[in-house]
This record gives structure tokens, sequence and C-alpha cells, in this order.
């Protein structure tokens, strides 16, 4: 929507520098859950120990972007689609804070699942993973850009995140009542493909965000009744 | 205060005195200037003008009321110059309106047609109708004396009359005749006083000249000269661009109180000052209205590329 920059250069600069910490946020966050879902696969405790120590790095992103908006607010007065990203931005951080707490909260699993024997589902997780994050990817490319259609487009693949959770879910379910040697494992696997499910509905609601920011319009007003967004 | 009470001039057709004299002190800074310097190049590269484009009037405004005052195509030249084209815009009694754009874009020219102060501009040319409760008050038959009472006006700069207190808001009624004796025109002037939030700082001193409070005061003292009148309409022009902070906060809760009770128009270059007291807000950029709608809409999600660029601080 804008065309041009700012007459105060600074503006910019200050815009500029915000996207960029959510881009390195997002960019962390991402690789968190890649590589705890690669812990897992491999068993690798030492390698789930700096997922969860790198988490603290997100942390500290989401309060560095919490005082840049304020002073932001404070010093530029941003008015209209200024505004609405940078309040998008703010609310962006903490969604990608918490997507940061999954990829801690699967390390914290990998320690636990050391000693148990790989089951089938395992090896769906990964590629589950790999969508969920590639929808953070892209929706954040998405909030740098201001582009609206590309948010609508992630939306729409939140569906198969969600069907690789069915899936996964009843495979687990399976494979606990064949045998009960199974269930702890599978327990732990399942909360694992609830946080990836949960990972896909954040980056729906990102999605949402980056919508209004870019448009002032609600993505519920527009696509109201539009199939493929039910969920 | 026997001296004061001698009329401030001897000619009995001048225009209710706060216009009057307001207009020749605020002489150089009229939008003739303006409009002769043609300023902002860089502005013009940037918009293409919209010959014929229709403004973009936001649909959830005020449909079925009826407004105070409406402006119909409204069309203002100075000399050879256009500096307003083709304007049509409501405004409404309980609402404060703003008017907003860069130098030169007609919202002062456009609050002037309001009372028809243009009038006082040597080869400024008006065309299109303006109602005030539905009369037309660009008819040549209309008295606009009589007008401006109805419709008062407070200007960027304080501009008392060097008179005292008492005197700069007892004037405009005395020439009215809206008061039959001194018990009723000083009950006049307190209530006037304390509306425009003055009194309690100037009823021990209202024999002293207005021109020795502060400038936030003889503003608040040129909205009491103004109200005195009991006027329906009140527009100002940059009420509080020569004021600090404190007595800008001042006459904006003055304006809050105010609403309601008059209709406001206001023109302002503060955006955020517009985004506080207005209830609907218009852009105005090289004389044609580009967005009208309510205010927490136009600063929050303007429909216009112009508006946006306007105040986000993209051009201006």
């Amino acid at each position: 929507m804008a065309t041009q920059g700012h007459t105060l250069k600074a503006f910019d600069e200050d815009l500029d520098r915000l996207r960029a910490l959510i881009t390195e946020m997002g960019g962390r966050a991402e690789h968190a859950i890649i590589e705890a879902m690669r812990c897992l696969s491999e068993r690798d405790t030492d390698g789930a120990h700096q997922v969860i120590e790198n988490d603290k790095r997100i942390d500290a992103l989401e309060a560095e972007t919490e005082r840049r908006v304020i002073q932001l607010i404070a010093l530029r007065a941003p008015m209209a689609g200024d505004l609405r990203d940078v309040v998008a931005a703010l609310k962006i951080s903490g969604v990608v804070e918490r997507i940061g707490d999954y990829a801690k909260n699967i390390a914290k699993r990998v320690p636990l699942l050391e000693d148990a024997g790989k089951i089938e589902p395992l090896s769906l997780l990964p590629e589950m993973a790999r969508i969920a994050t590639a929808m953070v990817h892209d929706v954040l490319n998405a909030f740098v850009q201001r582009d609206a259609e590309a948010a609508l487009r992630v939306c729409e693949r939140d569906r198969a995140v969600d069907d690789f959770y069915d899936s996964i879910f009843r495979t687990l379910l399976t494979h606990m009542m064949e045998n009960p040697h199974n269930i702890g494992q599978s327990a732990h696997l399942l909360f694992v493909a609830k946080n990836l499910e949960r990972v896909g509905d954040h980056a729906t609601n990102i999605a949402e965000m980056v919508y209004y920011a870019a448009t002032g319009e609600h993505m519920a007003d527009r696509v109201k009744g539009a199939e493929g967004l039910a969920r | 205060m026997t001296n004061e009470k001698q009329p401030i001039t001897t000619n009995s057709v001048v225009p209710f005195p706060s216009t009057a004299i307001a207009a020749e002190a605020n002489a150089p800074e009229s939008p003739t200037d303006k409009a002769d310097n043609l300023p902002e190049p860089e502005g013009r590269d940037r918009f293409p003008a919209t010959a014929g484009g229709q403004p973009n009037i936001h649909p959830d405004l005020d449909t079925g009321a009826t407004p105070k005052m409406r402006a119909d195509h409204v069309e203002v030249f100075y000399g050879e110059k256009q500096a307003l084209k083709g304007v049509s815009i409501e405004i409404h009694e309980d609402k404060v309106t703003a008017f907003i754009g860069p130098s030169g874009c007609g919202k002062s020219t456009f609050l002037r047609c309001l009372n028809r102060m243009n009038d006082t501009i040597v080869g400024a040319r008006v065309t299109g109708t303006i109602t005030l409760d539905g009369q037309d008050i660009t008819a040549p038959q209309m008295d606009v004396v009589q007008l401006r009472a109805r419709v008062g006006m407070v200007f960027q700069k304080p501009n008392p009359f060097p008179k005292s207190i008492y005197e700069n808001v007892a004037y405009g009624p005395r020439i009215h005749g809206l008061a039959s004796g001194k018990e009723e025109l000083d009950a006049i002037v307190e209530k006037s006083l304390r509306r425009a939030g003055l009194w309690d700082e100037v009823k021990d001193r209202l024999t002293e000249s207005g021109t020795a409070l502060s400038g936030g005061q003889q503003q608040r003292l040129c909205i009491a000269r103004a109200i005195a009148v009991d006027p329906e309409v009140i527009l100002m022009d940059e009420p509080c661009s020569a004021l600090d902070p404190i007595a800008t906060a001042k006459i904006e809760e003055l304006i809050h109180e105010l609403r309601g009770r008059y209709a406001i128009a206001i023109v302002t270059h503060n955006m955020q000052q517009a985004a506080r007291v207005s209830q609907r807000t218009a852009f105005f950029h090289l004389g044609e209205l580009i967005e009208y709608g309510k205010t927490k809409e136009i600063f929050t999600n303007p429909r216009e590329q112009r508006t946006q660029d306007y105040i986000t601080g993209r051009y201006g």
C-alpha cells in the first residue's frame, strides 16, 4: 500500500529495523522447530539441550521488539497503515515467541525418549514440521512485504497440517492399542504432533494479522463463507 | 470603562467585529498569497490532479441526519487562480469536523466560505451553494453581519481588541442587541467566559486589557467573544498553532466541552490535534476534497492513497 518512503527517513529506518527483528525471530523459531524434530528423530540429546538454550534468544528478541514498538509509537506517532504494521509486529512477536516455546517443548521430550525404540509415526512428524514451519516462514515474508494475498495462501495450507495431525493421531492410537509398551512414547509423540498442529494455527493467526495490517480489513470479513478456512 | 463603551469603529456597516478585525490582522496570511505563490512543486509532481475524480466520502457517515451546513459544489477563484474545486460536504451539529491537508490545499479557503469571509478578499469569487439550516448563505440578499453572528470564527493568532476583557466579550452582544441592560450583558459576559473556561482566571480583572493576557488566555477570550453572540457554528482556523502545549490542551478540552452546543469546524496542520478533537475528518489536496469520513477511520484505515501518504508523513 505504501508507495514511497516517509519524508522523515529515520521513521523508515525504525520500521525496517522492526521488520528485521520479526524476520530474525521467525528464522530462529523456524530453525528451532526443525532442529528439535531432527534431535527427536536422531535421539540427539545434546542438540536438544542446545535448542532449549537457544530459546532464550527468541525471548530476548520478543522483549526487544516490544521495547522498539513502544519507542516507535511514542516518538513517531505512526498512523494508518504504519500504525497497523507496528501493532501487528508487536502481536506477531508474541506469537513467534510461542512457536519457539513449542520447539523447546519438543526438545524437552528428546531425553525422555532416548531409550525407546523408533515407531512408525515418527517418520511422519518431520514432514508435518516442514509444512508448519514453511507456513511460518512464508507468512513472515508476507508481513515484511505487506502482501495480503500471500497471507491468504498461507491460511489455505493449514488444512494439510491438520490432516497430518488427524492421521498421526489415529496411527498413534493404533500403536498404543497394539502394544502397551508403546504408550509412553506414543503419548509423547502425540504431544509433539499437537505442538506442530499449533504451529500451523499460529501461522494462520499471523496471516490474519498480516492481512489486517496490509489492507485495514479483517480477513474474516473478506473471506466469510470461503472454503478452506472453516477450521 | 466609560471610554470603552464607545463603538470601536464609526463605520456602521462593519461586519461582526471579531471577523472584520481578524480579517485585517490575518491579511498577510490570507489564501491569496498562497494561491499566488503556488507552493509545493513536489506535491504537484507526485500526485497528478484527479480532474473529475470523485472524493471518497465514506458511506457510513450520518446517513439520514439533517446537516447543519451543506456545501454543494463550491468553487473559489482568486483572480485567475482556482483555489477550490467542486467541494461538496456536510457538517453536522453534534460533531467536530476537522479539515486537514498540506498548505495551499484549500482547507482554510473552504472554511472561510462557510461564513463568507472570502467576501473580504479582493478578487475572490465563490460559486456553488452553501446552506445553513437549509438557507442559502451565498445569496446576495443574505445579511453577512447576521450570518457571521450565527457562524462565528476563531483565528490562528489570538486577536483580542485592544480593549478590556469585559468589552471584548460584551461588544458583540451589544451591537447585536442581545442584552437589554447592564445586568443582562454582565450575565452574557460571565456565561461566555465560563464556557470558554476563562472566567476563574479573569473574573477579578475584567477591566484589564485583553491584550495583557497570555496567548492561551487570549485565544480563549476570542472563543468567549465568538460564543457571546450565541452562534450555531464555530469555525476555527488553526486555533492552537501559536500556543504552547498546555494552552493547546486547554483549547482542545474546550472544544470537547463546546461540542453538542455548537457545530464546530476546525482547520489544523497538527494531525494529532485533528485526531484528538474531531469526530469527522476531511482531507483536502490541491483544492479538492479527497476523502471525508469518521476520524477514527481516516486515521486508522484511510481509503485513499493520498490521504494515507499525508497522514503517515510520506508527503507534506
